[in-house]
């Protein structure tokens, strides 16, 4: 499938939230104020460090919590300039789903399949299309041989792809991971991390990577950094990693390859170019540096 | 507490099994209705044979099933015993000076009780338990329940949280292990000292237990608004229960057994409860 950047699919102005108190007064604000723009196809990873307001800035964007200023449009359709209906929102989550951190707190049935019925099950989906996307879903994730399985026997990443696939399921335009990894060991999270760079490029899906690892931010397109509530940064995975120094005062480590060159260069090394995101890329960085050097 | 499994589900491929669980249900509560009509030895005679035969039908081992009597053999020698030595009759066995009486209705009548409660245990446990998972219970009961959704009962959210709860059976029991190894690891002592000690022991690993439980409610209601859960209206199944023919033929056999059974009432075979 081609991948078309075009279509802005979510766009936020000034999107602020503050938690509120029993008495209702507003206490510390948990996102100041937001406009980013996310295009259709989009890979996007949303770094901070813990308490910076990424997880408040994704549960916004479903309206799991309502902003408390700002605007926000999703898919062209603007939810803050009026009452939403019942209907408005669902619609909104259907189309933009969430998976989230826990894959023990995310799983509703006792059987995979039918946990991944449970989304176009509530959605109203009749009977011969429930059972055909259930199958597509589950193949999707690669759990077909699991389909029958109670989820609490399987491993953290199969549990995490299953709910993924409960995701899928709802055919959504936009799916956003709330730390969906940080729970899995180095296993799990491959198979996740897989599965949701499969779901960007083949199927065309918007992914959000809510992530406070740096190596899964350079696998995306973009990535966005937010901190105390504010964005920080916006950019490549390349050009956001060349700003160590801004990176570290909040809190942030650059991947490891990316240190190396940034700390050869500290200590006069010349090297030139900015691939910082992957290993290859640093990788031909030092080597061409070297060749020049040997002569 | 891994593969921990909960209830009494016994996997086979019997026909008692394939059976829709609304069937069972209903089987069920006809047999257990028949168990208290009847009244006759001839009737008690049917009953039996016909326990014996669900057993046979499902495939589950005559053992596994006596094994879910034995907690309650105590409370089948208490109304035996009761009923030998209370019941009035006609026909005394003991010699007129001894204060013990016992009359031939009172055994009788131990026998009947043993024989009710037994059959009405395997009976019920081979329908239900045994042969149906309880999520299919479950649904089972929101379907034939339906009905009462009109008078406004909560029948489908009932289901749902007996749906949630069975899910999160496995994992709750895996952290209470989790939490107790935790407190063993300080130093805590859960198995000697008196039954008020151990009592007090146990709070620390409900209190975490309850916390832990209660967070996970929270992101579990967030996950499923996520997934357009609005309650059960506009809702369809993956799974829908179709009554097939084997479910007719059920239910007319269970029919035709509680009609015989109503009819043996009247056979004057042995003893007749008064």
């Amino acid at each position: 499938m081609d991948r078309q950047l075009s279509e802005i699919f979510i766009h936020t102005e000034n999107l602020a939230f503050s938690y509120k108190d029993e008495e209702g007064k507003i206490e510390s604000p948990a996102l100041r104020g937001i406009s980013v723009d996310i295009r259709e196809g989009e890979y996007v990873a949303v770094l901070g460090h813990n308490g910076s307001g990424k997880s408040t800035f994704a549960k916004l964007l479903n309206l799991i919590l309502e902003p408390t200023e700002g605007r926000l449009v999703v898919d062209g359709f603007d939810l803050t300039d009026h009452e939403l209906t019942d209907e408005e929102v669902l619609a909104l989550r259907r189309k933009v789903g969430m998976v989230f951190q826990n894959p023990d707190n995310q799983l509703v049935a006792t059987i995979v399949e039918e946990d991944v019925a449970f989304g176009p099950e509530n959605l109203g989906v009749p009977m011969p299309e429930l059972r055909e996307r259930v199958d597509r879903a589950i193949e999707t994730v690669g759990m077909t041989e699991y389909a029958q399985h109670e989820p609490h026997r399987l491993s953290g990443g199969q549990k995490q792809r299953v709910a993924i696939a409960g995701v899928i399921a709802m055919l959504p335009k936009c799916i956003i991971f709330d730390e969906s990894t940080a729970m899995l060991d180095p296993g799990g999270r491959r198979e996740v991390l897989d599965t949701i760079r499969m779901l960007n490029r083949e199927q065309g899906i918007t992914v959000l990577n809510i992530t406070h690892y740096m190596d899964e931010a350079a696998l995306a397109d973009r990535v966005i950094v937010i901190n105390d509530g504010e964005l920080l940064m916006d950019g490549t995975p390349d050009e956001v990693f060349a700003q160590r120094d801004k990176l570290q005062s909040v809190g942030l480590e650059v991947p490891q390859c990316a240190e190396l060159v940034h700390s050869l260069r500290e200590s006069g090394f010349a090297i030139e170019g900015e691939a910082l995101s992957t290993v290859e890329g640093c990788e031909e960085m030092l080597f061409s540096a070297i060749e020049k050097i040997v002569g | 507490m891994k593969g921990v499994s909960f209830g009494q589900y016994y996997p086979s491929d019997s026909i008692l099994h394939k059976l829709d669980p609304r069937t069972k249900v209903i089987m069920a509560v006809f047999y257990i209705v028949c168990t208290f009509v009847c009244k006759s030895a001839a009737g008690f005679l049917a009953l039996t044979l016909s326990a014996l035969a669900l057993v046979f039908i499902s495939r589950i081992p005559l053992r596994t099933i006596l094994r879910s009597i034995r907690p309650l053999l105590f409370i089948i020698a208490f109304t035996s015993l009761m009923n030998i030595f209370f019941t009035q009759g006609e026909r005394r066995l003991t010699p007129e000076s001894w204060v013990i009486s016992i009359y031939v209705e009172g055994l009788w009548s131990a026998l009947f009780m043993t024989l009710r409660i037994m059959i009405l245990i395997v009976g019920t446990s081979l329908f239900l338990t045994y042969t149906t998972t309880p999520i299919a219970l479950t649904d089972a009961l929101e379907n034939l329940l339906g009905p009462l959704k009109k008078i406004r009962v909560p029948v489908h959210d009932f289901a749902m949280m007996m749906t949630i709860a069975l899910r999160f059976i496995p994992t709750l029991s895996d952290e209470t292990e989790k939490i107790m190894n935790a407190q063993k690891a300080r130093g805590s002592d859960l198995s000697s000292g008196s039954l008020l000690k151990k009592a007090k022991a146990l709070v620390p690993i409900l209190i975490p237990l309850f916390v832990s439980a209660i967070n996970r409610a929270f992101e579990l209601a967030a996950a499923m608004e996520c997934r357009c859960y609005h309650g059960g209206e506009g809702r369809t199944r993956l799974k829908v229960l179709r009554y097939r023919t084997r479910d007719w033929v059920a239910m007319l056999t269970i029919l035709v057994f509680f009609a015989g059974i109503f009819a043996l009432r009247y056979v004057p075979w042995l003893y007749i409860m008064g």
